[in-house]
């Protein structure tokens, strides 16, 4: 009961050794397969995390939502998915068809890479490598690459301007994302997902680095590119942005991207800054410590859905001003100071916690001040301008 | 080490085929009628005009390159928060001059007035 992740896999090896197989060739083999099994889950989450979306957005707005085909409308996703099998794959013409087949492919291998370096229990990680939020942001990028891709080779003007905001806004929310994933990077000394996990045994870093935390979500949302931040499929506005082309099962899989990339954060944020798999006995009883991520992960995917349900899109020039002239200066001052306020801390010997919470508080308050003095002169220089007398059209 | 990467390599072939294998199973499941219209690119009724490849606005081509400076320290931040522990204080203040060049380069595109939306 110990380490049940462990016991299964020296059972197998033991098992496919006693085969008379070379135990270097047994260990590639369980490695493939444990990746097949982790790949093929966080892939078959999607089924569940269209459903579960569905429903809880219908909630939200007073609706049912799907509660026709099965208990509680559970089997709805299968039938949609039966359905975008039976579709013909069309290809416009004048489409670039290597780059317009293979842009699924990279925004689906893209999302459900990041779970190469989860921890999803004590022990149970399937590779912990030293580089591992480097991986994510890396990794993380060629789903952006693949989304650019299928705008860029649909021969279609709606899909190349998805493309054009895509550059404009995922690219741009790399930078924040960046920022704030260097704090936690310096709060664990490490880049390895277990270590950073590991370094969360006294206190999670969202205790640590509430705003950090926040740039963090905030900007993953973006990347992801869900409601607020859903400028590059803009439905009412560019149609259905970069993947307006796509019929059957290829558009289902920018879905399967889009939804299983959603949880991915959610787990992300669990890792990073909620401490992923800790909780009271979490060491002794592993598969506990799986239930604690994935409550974690669950409570903050709900928060996903809830900010989607909650918040209307935003304009493209409100975008950009929010990332650029907002959230990455307050990255900027929020790395600078923690890494300071840290060092000083643990110098002087003053409580870490404390420490960091009265410089987030005094951070959040020298924001709110910067922002009103600054709305406070933007509304004194609307109200110089005279305005042009404001003519009535005449009505009939 | 190499089974580590070995394994990343495995999920993203994994990840890969998961989305090739419906879209496959459905160009064998799915009709198969071409013709003319149904392969014409989608706009709104009628043939679209003129060519696709529109020029693009150069404030994304600003972006890009804002994006590049801040992509390229990544690189240089990440090793300096990994070996954090072992700084001394003048080393954190070391970085945080660093970062400050950064924000100048920040300012100094927000003062050119790169950052507005046109």
């Amino acid at each position: 009961m110990s380490d049940p992740f462990g016991g299964i896999d020296n059972f197998l090896k033991d098992l496919l050794i006693g085969f008379g197989l070379d135990s270097t060739f047994v260990a590639v083999i369980l490695k493939l397969a444990a990746a097949a099994v982790l790949g093929g889950l966080a892939g078959a989450t999607a089924i569940v995390l269209i459903w579960v979306e569905r429903k809880l957005v219908a909630r939200i707005q007073d609706r049912l939502g799907p509660n026709r085909v099965g208990p509680y409308g559970l089997l709805q996703t299968i039938a949609d998915a039966l359905k975008l099998l039976t579709k013909e794959v069309l290809i416009p013409a004048g489409a670039d068809r290597l780059v317009f087949q293979m842009a699924p492919l990279l925004v689906v291998a893209s999302v459900i890479g990041v779970w190469a370096v989860m921890p999803l229990a004590p022990g149970l990680i399937g590779s912990d490598v030293n580089v591992g939020l480097l991986y994510i942001l890396s990794v993380g990028s060629i789903g952006t690459l693949g989304i650019m891709m299928a705008g860029l080779s649909s021969n279609n003007k709606y899909a190349l301007l998805g493309a054009f905001r895509t550059v404009a806004q995922m690219v741009s929310f790399m930078v924040p994302l960046i920022l704030s994933l260097l704090i936690p990077t310096l709060l664990a000394g490490s880049m390895g997902m277990a270590d950073i996990v590991n370094s969360q045994a006294g206190l999670w870093f969202i205790f640590l680095a509430p705003l950090a935390a926040l740039i963090f979500f905030v900007s993953s949302i973006a990347e992801v590119g869900r409601t607020p931040f859903d400028l590059m499929e803009a439905d009412s506005e560019i149609v259905a942005g970069f993947h307006i082309e796509y019929s059957g099962m290829a558009f289902g899989m920018f879905f399967v991207g889009e939804f299983v990339h959603a949880f991915t954060i959610s787990a992300l944020m669990a890792v990073i800054f909620l401490g992923g798999w800790r909780g009271p006995g979490a060491e002794a009883f592993p598969l506990l410590g799986l239930v604690y991520f994935l409550i974690k992960t669950s409570i903050m995917y709900f928060v996903v859905i809830w900010v989607r349900a909650t918040f209307p899109r935003i304009r493209i020039d409100q975008m950009n001003a929010f990332n650029w002239k907002f959230v990455t200066p307050l990255a900027l001052v929020v790395l600078m100071v923690t890494a300071i306020v840290d060092k000083l801390a643990i110098e002087s010997g003053w409580p870490r916690f404390l420490v960091h919470v009265i410089a987030n508080l005094l951070m959040v308050v020298g924001t709110l001040v910067i922002l009103r003095t600054q709305a406070a002169a933007l509304r004194r220089r609307l109200d110089v301008v005279p305005e042009a007398p404001v003519t009535q059209p005449e009505t009939a | 080490m190499a089974l580590q990467w070995l394994f990343i390599g495995a999920i993203l072939l994994v990840g890969a085929s998961m989305a090739a294998l419906p879209i496959a199973l459905n160009t064998l499941l799915g009709p198969k009628k071409p013709n003319k219209n149904k392969s014409e690119t989608y706009e709104c009724g009628i043939e679209t005009v003129g060519e696709t490849w529109v020029q693009l606005k150069g404030q994304y081509y600003i972006f890009g390159l804002i994006f590049l400076i801040f992509d390229i320290e990544a690189v240089f931040l990440f090793p300096w928060a990994v070996a954090y522990d072992k700084l001394q204080l003048y080393m954190v203040l070391e970085g945080v001059l660093f970062i400050l060049i950064l924000a100048g380069g920040l300012v100094y595109a927000w003062r050119k007035g790169a950052l507005e939306w046109v």
